[in-house]
């Protein structure tokens, strides 16, 4: 386990997080290589589901950042996240998936340091949780018993 | 249904009247006050200056007693213990933590469902609708209502009248026909515990009081809490001495006031008890000449259409 | 098959030093759809760009990925330089390889192959990109501005002398508002009328402003550059061409003992009325509330003393259309209500007055002809009390800021009151002297130096009335918080300023956001301050924060810029990254169910009904529609849409999920 290198992905907004991540590159301060950004208008944007598409193929870890509670470009698009995210944990719960595996924060444009331990800390946790195998099982899982509980 | 009675120490002792005057009312109105089996002291100003956990505890306990008689309202008639206990149901029930740990050293269930009530909330609450149809002797007197420090304070906990300019009393004066003057002094300190200690403080503090109702020409004075009460009505001597002259009105608990409104006899209310003699002139003048201020002026904000 | 470029760039050193580029470049050759690939040491420099160009054109390129810096840097850069090469400046994308990579990673394997990643992450979306075109939306030249305040003034002007057209909307009967009602100004102590008045007769005279008064804003429709405004113009009861304003109506008038608002309270107006000798426009208004006609339905005083015949008791309210490109909110601010402080006997106490009946006072046309007399008995105080931070910066009041113009102009109240009554003494309770302002300090220095105001470091805690004084006690903490008790005549709060009542109410019906205290919210406190969060609405003045005089101009010079700026091109260009909802013709079909979700989160009222009809005209769906020229682009509506029938151009469902497996799967 000591060699595992985890795959993370980022889901940040353009405003704040991806800004901030600029300035964590622009203040030159280090972070591990694993974690990679995929760039959003908003987190009201992000659909939950691609956090799913994301484990689906094989990431270990997530993070989802955004603006700070009113500091949204979009005025309230990060209160929809966040409420949108309270109500779809639940049901991760619910159904297995290792909410523990996905870190939701605020990171704003100033915030080029605490970018940077958002990803380290992420990626220290990650590590130490091990690879995501268990998530296709689950996967299957559910989905066998969808199909069963259909066939009925 | 039964309401909970909660003494505490100056029902029983100096403030006997108090707690007359209050069954009495009650059962004009037939409610049935029970006391909380095995209360304790409510912790007073002594605990929490002292031991944060144990000022919480001891009014927990009074309220965890109640719960398990099944008693969901508790008539408080000390401003003091109201305020004690009530700061105690906000705190716990802000922290979680704090709670668990109150609940495990006073070893009771703890809900924190129960209502605190003090007196007036108590009368709001059982009394108000059917009082002016039990009235049958109009206290007709200039009253000054005086509300002192802990009825209405903290605000962000209590949440009860106006902080700098309460009514509720003024209200309640009103409904037993009587007339509540506009004053300046309702929230003023009376020099509270430090009667014992400092009496020349208090013959200030409470003389100055006494003085502006008197010059508004209060006839009597109507107070909620025991301590002030004992400041007001003990320390006559010495306020008639700081002030250099004679204010002879009587201080009255509200209990007493309405008690008096609905034809109870000044014995059954404990009138007495007294220390400054209780004489209320028989035909009172009606509606004697109120305090000049309380003419209003224009409302400027009500001309903004 | 896709046609795609992959220009990776050595940016100096800053990204070489850490990224193998030449790999980089070598590696994303080999990706599907990949047409050309080359490393640059400055892709951004004109050779760099002329060699992007040049690869376009040389290989029909469908696709271009510039792998450099952070696309917040240069995606514009590059898009125009696509553009210029004949391809849709959206198919190029950027991969940030330095901010994101080169710059935060060490030298090693593991760090380009982070950049090859992220080259192929850009690949495979660029081949989902679709063409898009900037949208375009014409340009109304007319502004509204509501209210007609110094703010609304200023900005009337400015935007009218440019050569647009202005429709002015102000509640009362006159314009001038706030600052009509002033003696003088600090800190130069010119009178306020002198240097209003000619302003307020400017904008009646305008030949591009249409002034409403007596008028409120009833609904805001529309977008940027073609908002549609209904307006209500409450009936004056009166015939405005007829009327000469000779004011005869007013002398006659039988009803004469209604508190007259711009006296605030202090003095008397009747029914039929002028708010004040100078009044823009000067004709009056009926007040309906407290006329003897319309209550007991006789009078006709002032109809039958008209020489014009101009008076219209069946007149009705009137409703205007008004199509304009921007708005421009002036609405100003409040002062307190009277029952806020129970503690000082404000509202009960008739000598215990706010700062703006002082203001009356103190003014050569107010009712005591600017003579320092108290309300209660007309006899001049020789003791003033004036509390600063009345109300604000107190969060036991709800109010926790500072209002900002207090410390001035009790500063200038005690100096008037000095120099109308040499024997007096002012005294000022205050909690920190805020003078912060050109002349602002001196101002200060003056009253406490020259004018002898008695300053005193400390709250009041209360007020009472005795033997016709008021009983001020207070403390001095700069004495060791002593008490201090003044016996005073007249006492003087100087309320915190509050937003207009009607604030949260106007926000609403023209959609912009406010704060906590209900003060209108600017769209970045420090870059976009007149702006609001939705494009072409402006603000000006105190609506937005307490503000004094110079300030509220400067904000509405500001505001009428902007506008002035939105006016200058006939038609707004703006970014196609907007939400659409998908539709298949023949019959209209869409995946949209008409929930309507998307509507409650968006929140720039972008999403509208569209009603789909048969051939009979008969209502079969309603479906939702994206108004371009609203849209912002944040996305939200997407991630909420229950049936995908809502997707963002950019950063669309197909984009983003084939993102997500582009990453993880090499």
């Amino acid at each position: 386990m000591q060699d595992f290198e985890p795959k993370i992905v980022a889901f940040v907004c353009n405003w704040c997080t991806y800004a901030g991540a600029d300035l964590t590159g622009t203040s030159r301060t280090k972070y591990a290589a694993n974690v990679k950004i995929i760039r959003f208008p908003c987190t009201g944007r992000i659909d939950f589901m691609i956090l799913m598409k994301a484990f689906e193929n094989g990431a270990d870890g997530i993070i989802v950042s955004g603006c700070h509670p009113n500091d949204c470009h979009y005025s309230t698009g990060n209160f929809h996240a966040r409420r949108r995210w309270i109500v779809f944990r639940n049901l991760m719960n619910f159904t297995g998936i290792d909410t523990e595996r996905i870190l939701f924060s605020w990171v704003s444009a100033a915030e080029g340091f605490k970018w940077a331990d958002v990803v380290n800390n992420t990626v220290a946790k990650i590590r130490e949780m091990g690879p995501y195998e268990n998530y296709n099982k689950i996967a299957v899982s559910t989905l066998l018993k969808e199909e069963v509980s259909n066939h009925e | 249904m039964k309401i909970g009675f909660y003494p505490g120490c100056s029902m029983k002792g100096g403030a006997r009247e108090y707690q007359e005057s209050v069954v009495a009312l009650a059962k004009v109105f037939d409610i049935e006050l029970v006391e909380i089996p095995d209360w304790n002291c409510c912790g007073a100003t002594a605990a929490h200056n002292l031991n944060k956990e144990l000022s919480l505890s001891l009014p927990a306990r009074i309220m965890a007693l109640a719960e398990k008689e099944g008693i969901t309202d508790i008539v408080v008639p000390c401003a003091a213990c109201y305020n004690r206990l009530s700061v105690t149901k906000h705190e716990l029930a802000e922290d979680a933590s704090l709670c668990s740990k109150v609940t495990g050293i006073i070893d009771l269930k703890y809900s924190g469902k129960t209502n605190i009530l003090n007196i007036i909330q108590f009368i709001d609450k059982y009394i108000t609708d059917k009082l002016e149809e039990k009235v049958v002797k109009p206290f007709n007197y200039n009253t000054a209502c005086y509300y002192g420090c802990l009825l209405v304070r903290p605000h962000a906990i209590l949440n009860f009248d106006r902080v700098e300019d309460p009514q509720s009393m003024d209200v309640l004066v009103k409904k037993s026909g009587g007339n509540a003057i506009d004053w300046a002094f309702k929230t003023e300190c009376c020099g509270a515990g430090m009667s014992v200690s400092r009496t020349d403080t208090v013959a200030r503090l409470s003389g100055d009081i006494l003085k502006d109702a008197s010059d508004r020409k209060a006839e009597v004075m109507v107070v909620a809490c025991p301590m002030c009460h004992s400041n007001l009505d003990m320390r006559r001597p010495e306020i008639n001495k700081y002030l250099d002259e004679k204010i002879s009105m009587p201080v009255l608990y509200i209990s007493q006031v309405l008690g008096l409104a609905v034809g109870l006899d000044a014995k059954t209310l404990g009138l007495n008890r007294h220390m400054t003699e209780v004489i209320l002139p028989d035909k009172p003048v009606k509606n004697a000449e109120p305090a000049e201020v309380s003419k209003k002026v224009a409302n400027p904000e009500k001309m903004e259409a | 098959m896709s046609r795609i470029g992959v220009f990776v760039c050595h940016c100096g050193e800053n990204i070489s030093a850490t990224v193998n580029c030449e790999k980089v470049a070598q590696i994303s050759k080999e990706l599907k759809g990949v047409e050309f690939s080359t490393d640059y040491k400055y892709m951004c420099s004109d050779p760099g760009q002329t060699m992007l160009k040049e690869a376009i054109k040389e290989h029909k390129l469908d696709g271009v990925v510039v792998a450099a810096c952070s696309p917040r840097m240069h995606e514009p850069t590059f898009r125009k330089a696509c553009s210029e090469a004949g391809l849709n400046p959206y198919l190029c994308e950027m991969s940030n390889i330095r901010e994101h990579c080169s710059w935060v990673h060490p030298k090693d394997d593991l760090t380009t192959e982070k950049a090859e990643d992220l080259v192929r992450v850009m690949v495979e979306k660029v081949k989902k990109n679709k063409a898009l075109n900037s949208i375009k939306v014409p340009v109304t030249k007319t502004a509204l501005v509501i209210g007609g305040g110094v703010a609304g003034i200023q900005a009337a002007l400015d935007i009218a002398n440019c050569g647009h057209k202005v429709v002015m909307v102000e509640k009362q009967p006159s314009i001038g508002g706030h600052m009509s009602q002033l003696s003088e100004t600090f800190p130069t102590l010119d009178c306020s009328q002198c240097i209003l008045t000619p302003r307020m007769v400017e904008i009646a005279q305008h030949p591009n402003i249409t002034l409403y008064t007596y008028a409120e804003v009833e609904k805001v429709d529309g977008f940027i550059g073609n908002f549609k405004i209904t307006v209500r113009k409450k009936s004056k009861s009166l015939d405005e061409h007829l009327c000469t304003g000779c004011g005869l109506c007013t002398t006659k008038c039988p009803q004469k003992k209604i508190p007259n608002e711009f006296e605030r309270g202090l003095g008397f107006r009747p029914a039929i009325y002028v708010p004040f000798p100078q009044a823009v426009p000067n004709k009056p208004v009926i007040d309906r509330e407290n006329c003897t006609y319309y209550i007991k339905g006789k009078c006709k005083v002032c109809e039958i003393v008209c020489p014009t015949k101009a008076i219209r008791f069946d007149q009705e309210d009137e409703l205007v259309e008004i199509e304009a490109g921007a708005i421009v909110l002036a609405t100003g601010f409040d002062v307190l209500k009277s029952d806020f402080f129970p503690e000082y006997g404000y509202g009960k106490y008739k000598d215990v007055i706010d700062g703006l009946q002082f203001e009356r006072l103190a003014s050569a046309s107010g009712p005591t002809m600017g003579e320092i007399r108290r309300p209660s008995d007309g006899q001049i105080p020789k003791k003033i009390v004036f509390v600063a931070c009345a109300g604000s910066r107190d969060p036991a009041k709800g109010i926790e800021y500072c209002s900002k113009i207090c410390c001035m102009y009790t500063a200038k109240h005690a100096m008037l009151y000095k120099h109308k009554v040499h024997d007096g003494t002012p005294y000022v309770f205050y909690m920190d002297i805020r003078a912060g302002g050109k002349m602002y300090e001196e101002f200060v220095r003056r009253a406490i130096v020259e004018d002898e105001t008695q300053y005193i470091r400390g709250r009041v805690s209360t007020i009472y009335e005795k033997n016709g004084k008021l009983i001020v006690k207070g403390a001095d903490t700069l004495m060791g918080a002593e008490p201090v008790e003044i016996e005073a005549d007249m006492v003087v709060l100087a309320t915190a300023g509050v937003a207009n009542h009607g604030a949260e109410a106007l926000a609403q019906t023209v959609h912009v956001s406010y704060d906590a205290y209900k003060f209108f919210a600017e769209a970045h406190p420090k870059l976009k301050p007149v702006e609001t969060n939705t494009a072409g609405i402006f603000l000006a003045g105190a609506c937005q924060a307490p503000k004094d005089i110079p300030e509220s101009v400067a904000a509405a010079s500001g505001a009428a810029v902007k506008v002035a700026a939105l006016f200058s091109n006939d038609e707004l260009t703006r970014e196609p990254l907007i939400a659409v909802v998908n539709r298949q013709a023949p019959p209209v079909f869409s995946s949209c169910v008409g929930c309507f979700l998307c509507q409650s989160v968006c929140p720039y009222q972008a999403i509208e009904r569209e009603e789909i009809k048969n051939r009979n005209g008969e209502v079969i769906k309603t479906l939702a529609k994206v108004n371009e020229g609203l849209c912002q682009g944040c996305g939200t509506c997407v991630a909420l849409c229950r049936t995908k029938a809502i997707d963002i151009h950019g950063y669309s469902n197909q984009q983003v999920y084939t993102e997500v497996m582009a990453l993880l799967n090499d």
